[in-house]
């Protein structure tokens, strides 16, 4: 089974898997995110866009308000 | 008070270092008066401010303010506070919202970007600005910091270039406000960071 790393967990990956379907199985519903995955920007209009391989690193960062 | 009294507490190996650096701070409210103060203490050489807002009683609770500067610009009285402090930082100020447009301008020279917004989409498009324009310099951002207690859920995490304060997990609702000692606490967390990131290499 070909895995992927998101924020150090290992999940499963899948057939076009994009960064709505990651952040949908990690149940992350935070508003304002930043991804990376393999150090690569991802904006949030290219979540949906964006299809990642088998053995990527997703870093997902949750911005709350606050200063 | 001439430079060597000023630095006289300060290792003299690293006062050239830190006099040489150059520090953005985007946004002047509670985390980026803070973060100023600490960094202009430290003597970094320059600091690049940039905020739109003026003081407002409210603001008095976490920010570097006095009361006699309420509804001046938060950014001419941050200056006026530093001056006050050290005459050996170099301050250059901005009465601006920064946006996706102005950052890189602004911001052209920096070595280090510390992100200092209230709004949680404003931390956001900075990150995201700033990551695509200068992929090379770090960023230093703060979220999760409402509240109070709770100190061991502080910490500093790294991805790639960019780095993260906070708890990451306490968001502003009824009952959580923002506090001076959690506020003062991450953003000098952030300043630590900015000296770590500058010293280490160099010494």
């Amino acid at each position: 089974m070909k895995k992927i790393t998101v924020n150090n967990n290992i999940i499963n990956w899948e057939e076009n898997m994009t960064i709505t379907r990651i952040l949908k199985i990690m149940n992350y519903t935070f508003r304002m995110l930043v991804v990376k995955v393999d150090g690569k920007l991802i904006k949030k209009n290219e979540y949906e866009s964006t299809i990642v391989s088998p053995d990527v690193d997703v870093k997902v960062i949750h911005l709350i308000s606050g200063g | 008070m001439n430079k060597k009294e000023f630095f006289s507490a300060h290792d003299p190996k690293i006062v050239p270092i830190l006099q040489k650096a150059v520090i953005g701070i985007a946004g002047a409210g509670g985390l980026g008066s803070n973060i100023a103060v600490s960094l202009t203490r430290a003597g970094i050489g320059k600091l690049v401010i940039a905020d739109f807002d003026k003081i407002e009683p409210s603001n008095l609770n976490r920010q570097q303010f006095f009361v006699d500067q309420i509804g001046i610009t938060k950014v001419i009285a941050l200056l006026e506070n530093l001056n006050m402090i050290s005459q050996f930082t170099k301050y250059q100020v901005h009465e601006i919202k920064l946006n996706e447009e102005n950052i890189p301008f602004i911001y052209k020279d920096i070595d280090i970007m510390v992100e200092a917004f209230d709004k949680a989409k404003m931390k956001t498009m900075l990150i995201e600005t700033w990551l695509t324009n200068f992929p090379d310099k770090p960023i230093i951002a703060a979220s999760g910091l409402a509240g109070w207690g709770k100190n061991e859920l502080l910490h500093s995490r790294k991805i790639d270039n960019l780095y993260i304060c906070g708890d990451e997990e306490t968001d502003l609702q009824t009952g959580i406000s923002p506090m001076a000692p959690r506020v003062g606490i991450v953003a000098n967390m952030q300043a630590n960071l900015v000296l770590e990131l500058i010293l280490k290499e160099k010494l």
